[in-house]
């Protein structure tokens, strides 16, 4: 049986792991390749790197750390931040990434979806979408969420579908930071609107939020970042929890 | 311990280097035939697209050079799916090690396409699963090969199909093993070993 995925996000600027609260007030983490395999050893499914830096320097730097990072993983892990073309994905899967998410640029110029596809295959791209409810409809943001778009959430998590994508990362910026349980009606609804897995971002702060959001939501994997990174609930402690609820977890 | 991985336009062979490396073997990465012929062990990687990747093997003549190696050859993925005959995936003819045909999941109500995360192994026969400390391993694949005489273990994902086969010295799985903790980490040391 296909077991629901824990997937912790180590959101990366200058070498370090930040976290904000609604994608602002950024604070420091932790070091990322410790936590990485912090996280492997504890059984996280997967793990997610987001690269926030936005400068040269930064971007080398991060490579340089996607490297570190593979070598010591032995589980599947994405990373992000800053992909705008297919050249900028050949050198993350040499340094050792598994898959690569893409979000702003995606939006931008959505055939870019079709050519990483073309390139690297289906299996390999996952398209990030954050979102906010506003007036009564989901609006897509880019910019790590700074910048709302024309775009509907379900119209445009169609398209990502159809051009290709192997899985969407949807974060509600409403949840995120929040603790507050996940984004369960908008989850569920893109869950049965779309056949690609879908993992959950945004607002989980309790056990109870994952249990939620699998049984309710019918998502195959959830994400969070500050949580796991402040000890504030376990990835052990978690599972067991899961397991005694019976949801399939690893 | 000669372990040659075989270079062609593979996604993600680092993480199967970084793999080797974690239990101390420096693997070569190589299109060369006659290092790859004197290689005690050759593995297979593959993700992308079966047509595309079967023409690229075609150009580099891989293709013949893939099926006449003795040694033990590993697989992995879109590796096992190419070691068949045919993929319905953009109607391919593949190497024809394994007399199967690759199919295309059909996504149910509850099941997405690709199957993607981790699934247990069951029915597991054969050397290459000796000794696994527990059954998780990590699958992404929207293609699979039905049961068949070489399958060596089995996974269930809208029906059940072949997670592993083996047939004399070609060994495959459609799990990635570099990516499957612990466990992978024991299969890919029990492939080493054979």
């Amino acid at each position: 049986m296909l077991k629901k995925r824990i997937i912790p996000c180590l959101d990366i600027k200058n070498g370090r792991t930040v976290k904000g609260v609604n994608f602002v007030n950024i604070r420091d983490a932790g070091d990322p390749v410790e936590l990485g395999e912090l996280y492997a050893q504890q059984g996280a499914d997967e793990l997610v790197f987001l690269d926030i830096t936005a400068t040269n320097e930064g971007r080398k730097t991060f490579i340089e750390l996607v490297t570190d990072i593979a070598r010591h993983l032995n589980i599947p892990f994405t990373v992000g931040g800053g992909i705008s073309s297919v050249d900028d994905v050949a050198p993350l899967l040499q340094a050792g990434a598994d898959k690569v998410s893409v979000n702003s640029s995606a939006v931008r110029r959505p055939g870019l979806i079709n050519e990483l596809v073309n390139a690297f295959g289906t299996q390999c791209i996952v398209v990030a979408i954050d979102a906010r409810h506003m007036e009564s409809q989901w609006i897509v943001h880019t910019h790590g969420g700074s910048k709302p778009t024309d775009k509907e959430l379900f119209s445009w998590a169609q398209g990502v579908e159809e051009r290709g994508a192997g899985e969407i990362l949807f974060t509600s910026m409403d949840h995120d930071g929040t603790k507050g349980g996940f984004a369960i009606e908008a989850l569920k609804r893109m869950s049965d609107e779309l056949t690609i897995p879908i993992i959950a971002s945004g607002g989980a702060g309790e056990m109870e939020h994952f249990e939620e959001v699998f049984t309710q939501s019918g998502v195959d994997a959830a994400l969070a970042a500050s949580i796991f990174h402040f000890k504030e609930i376990g990835i052990p402690d978690l599972k067991q929890y899961l397991n005694d609820k019976n949801i399939a977890v690893r | 311990m000669r372990i040659a991985i075989i270079k062609y336009n593979a996604g993600n062979t680092q993480s199967v280097i970084f793999a080797l490396n974690r239990l101390g073997i420096e693997p070569l990465l190589t299109r060369d035939f006659e290092e790859i012929q004197k290689a005690d062990k050759v593995i297979f990687p593959g993700v992308g697209e079966a047509s595309s990747t079967m023409k690229h093997l075609k150009e580099l003549k891989l293709d013949q050079l893939i099926p006449s190696l003795k040694q033990p050859v590993l697989g992995i993925c879109l590796g096992q799916q190419l070691m068949c005959k045919h993929s319905e995936e953009n109607d391919t003819k593949c190497l024809g090690i394994f007399d199967q045909e690759v199919k295309k999941f059909i996504p149910s109500d509850h099941e997405k396409v690709p199957h993607m995360g981790w699934n247990d192994l069951v029915d597991k026969r054969g050397s290459l699963m000796d000794n696994l400390p527990n059954d998780d391993v990590y699958f992404v694949h929207s293609y699979y090969v039905p049961l068949n005489n070489y399958t060596c273990a089995t996974a269930e994902y809208i029906i059940p199909f072949s997670a592993a086969m083996h047939r004399d010295n070609f060994y495959a799985v459609q799990f990635h093993p570099e990516k499957s903790g612990l466990q992978g980490q024991q299969m890919i040391k029990n492939f080493i070993e054979l």
